[in-house]
């Protein structure tokens, strides 16, 4: 059991959506908890989704479960009374899910699930959901992340969407793109010539900012994702670029050169105010808020490399937090501030690899090494994975790792080449 | 003011000496439409701008055959080897102020993508300051950066880098940002 969840390829492909981007799974942990999620229970025609083949994916994606797979069931039970604990203690699993589907009206159904521990057969979860047709993927996800929750104690983020942005080999076309976190349903939010890269979410996931790099130079636009509409927000002379959020979604951290090099400045979304916040002849670039929104970490060349800095908006002093490495650059927080990830070089004409960096203990530790020239680092919500953008056979793909390092998986794009990605906050 | 700007410019080119690392090799978007016959070099091109007819001034001086500048890993300073070609496009300008270059700074693919647009931009910025070492006015020049973004190859091996690694020098004959002095 345990070989099925080292370094399997594990193709997920969505046979009833338009999802440009597939899962391969390349490593889980070794000690991946063993769970069924038995076939859903439904008569009628084929639904379009198969809703707990999203839960068995999720679940494997996370790379904490050993996920056996429907032919290898003993029995398909929908309920209690079908349910016999020993065919699942032969099956050596620790979980089981059961559940059933049922359609109330038109286009409406009910989904109700249960899990059970196995060795105490005990049910430590039911719910019933209702969703309409086009919401089964979310009932799908959403009961990953209750499964989720209730065995890892860590909130799931299987609900929540990733911003990317796929251009073509010969970068003549652009599209920011957001799909669900399995890649499903993408949607193109932007197209353009012209190269698109930074995507930064607002806190409340209904806005994105993003860099346009123009004939004229780049550009910081603030797109409403529902409209479709978007607003310039900066086209200073210079670079106008790295747009960040703070916390609380009214202020937008960049980076300006229009004062003689690059520097971090701060504006504020309503009041247009601006505050320059770096002042230095080296690079500053790359800023990204700190939860307390009174600090931003960024990328500063200063000593002579990228190293990462934090500074405060209050007082403005400035503290270096790498030592370790010739280049650590764009820098993102997991876990509440605990951990950041980064761009990592160890030392001069060594791969770009993705590092994690306890802040407490100041250890900084290189997540990746199946891909190279690993960029742009974006942490989950719950901050358990770390999404990058990556070189793999030639082109540039999405990959996954998770922040101990022990999980990852690949997304590769059917065409071109997938970058910059953003993993979306929790909305509520 | 002028004086100012050139010391703070030599401060700019020899700190942009410690940094620099532009990567990223890409394939060439569009051809210029820079009148030389003779070009050996590819140019990126932005359609909105209007190519000025040097054609007659650069059969005096094939030195202005030459637009791009490469640069070494990880550096922005200008190497010997095109020190006669920015001398050659200097003169030009200085001679027909009615002339302007904008210069366009590129990377390797190597590094993060606004890393790099900051590196292009000291790339950019250093040529632009050279020139106006050389005596041209700053109002005839301007910079704007690319990163990693435009390739002139596409590659991720040494030699494709090294093609990426540039400064492209674009004539025109319209600005395309209003510029009111030269604060670089």
């Amino acid at each position: 059991m345990s070989l099925r969840y080292w370094c399997i390829a594990f193709i997920f492909f969505s046979a009833f959506t338009r999802a440009e981007l597939t899962i391969e799974i390349t490593q889980g942990i070794a000690s991946a908890i063993p769970i069924a999620v038995v076939p859903m229970q439904w008569q009628g025609k084929p639904l379009p989704e198969s809703v707990d083949e999203i839960i068995r994916s999720d679940l494997e994606r996370s790379g904490h479960f050993g996920i056996l797979a429907p032919d290898d069931m003993l029995s398909h039970p929908a309920s209690e009374e079908e349910l016999y604990f020993r065919d699942w203690r032969l099956l050596k699993q620790d979980y089981l899910v059961i559940s059933s589907i049922k359609s109330i009206a038109k286009g409406q159904y009910q989904v109700r699930y249960q899990l059970f521990d196995v060795f105490n057969e005990r049910e430590l979860l039911a719910q019933t959901l209702s969703a309409n047709t086009n919401q089964l993927r979310d009932i799908g996800h959403r009961i990953s992340d209750a499964i989720y929750e209730q065995l890892t104690g860590i909130r799931g983020a299987f609900s929540t969407k990733i911003a990317y942005v796929t251009t073509n080999r010969t970068r003549t076309q652009f599209n920011l793109a957001i799909a669900d976190s399995d890649g499903a349903r993408e949607k193109v939010v932007m197209s353009s010539k012209y190269s698109i890269f930074s995507p930064s979410w607002s806190p409340d996931g209904k806005r994105l900012a993003y860099v346009l790099l123009e004939d004229s130079g780049s550009k910081v636009y603030v797109q409403d994702i529902a409209t479709g509409k978007k607003q310039l927000v900066s086209a200073h002379k210079g670079i106008n670029s790295a747009p960040a959020f703070s916390p609380d979604g009214n202020k937008l951290a960049l980076v300006l050169s229009k004062d003689g090099n690059p520097e971090i400045y701060v504006v504020d979304l309503n009041t247009r105010h601006w505050l320059r916040v770096t002042n230095h002849y080296a690079i500053d670039t790359e800023p990204n808020w700190m939860p307390d929104g009174d600090h931003l970490l960024f990328t500063s060349g200063r000593s002579g490399n990228p190293q990462i800095y934090r500074v405060s908006l209050v007082s403005g002093f400035i503290e270096r937090i790498t030592f370790d490495g010739n280049y650590n650059a764009r820098a993102r927080l997991a876990q509440d501030g605990r951990f950041l990830v980064m761009v990592h070089q160890s030392a001069k004409g060594e791969p770009f690899h993705i590092a994690s960096m306890d802040l407490s203990r100041g250890l900084l530790q290189i997540l990746t090494s199946d891909t190279f020239l690993d960029e742009s680092p974006s942490v989950s919500p719950n901050g358990v994975m770390v999404m990058y953008a990556a070189k793999y056979n030639k082109r540039s793909i999405l990959a996954a790792v998770s922040v101990d390092g022990d999980v990852r998986f690949l997304v590769p794009s059917k065409s071109g080449d997938v970058r910059e990605p953003a993993w979306g906050p929790y909305i509520d | 003011m002028k004086k100012m700007t050139i010391n703070k410019l030599f401060a700019v080119s020899v700190l942009a000496l410690a940094i620099t690392g532009c990567a990223s090799d890409g394939g060439v978007t569009e051809d210029a439409a820079m009148v030389d016959e003779s070009q050996t070099q590819e140019v990126a091109a932005s359609p909105e701008m209007d190519m000025v007819n040097t054609e007659e001034a650069q059969v005096s001086n094939p030195l202005l055959d030459q637009t791009t500048i490469y640069f070494g890993y990880d550096r922005a300073e200008i190497l010997p080897e095109f020190k006669d070609v920015l001398n050659a496009h200097a003169e030009f300008l200085v001679e027909n102020p009615q002339s302007n270059i904008i210069f366009e700074g590129h990377c390797d693919e190597r590094g993060t993508i606004e890393y790099n647009l900051a590196l292009g931009e000291r790339r950019a910025n250093t040529v632009k300051s050279y020139l106006i070492v050389q005596g041209v006015n700053p109002s005839q020049l301007e910079s704007v950066s690319f990163g990693e973004e435009r390739p002139a190859s596409f590659g991720s091996d040494e030699m494709t880098w090294s093609k990426n690694r540039r400064a492209e020098i674009r004539y025109s004959s319209a600005m395309v940002q209003n510029q009111i002095g030269d604060n670089q």
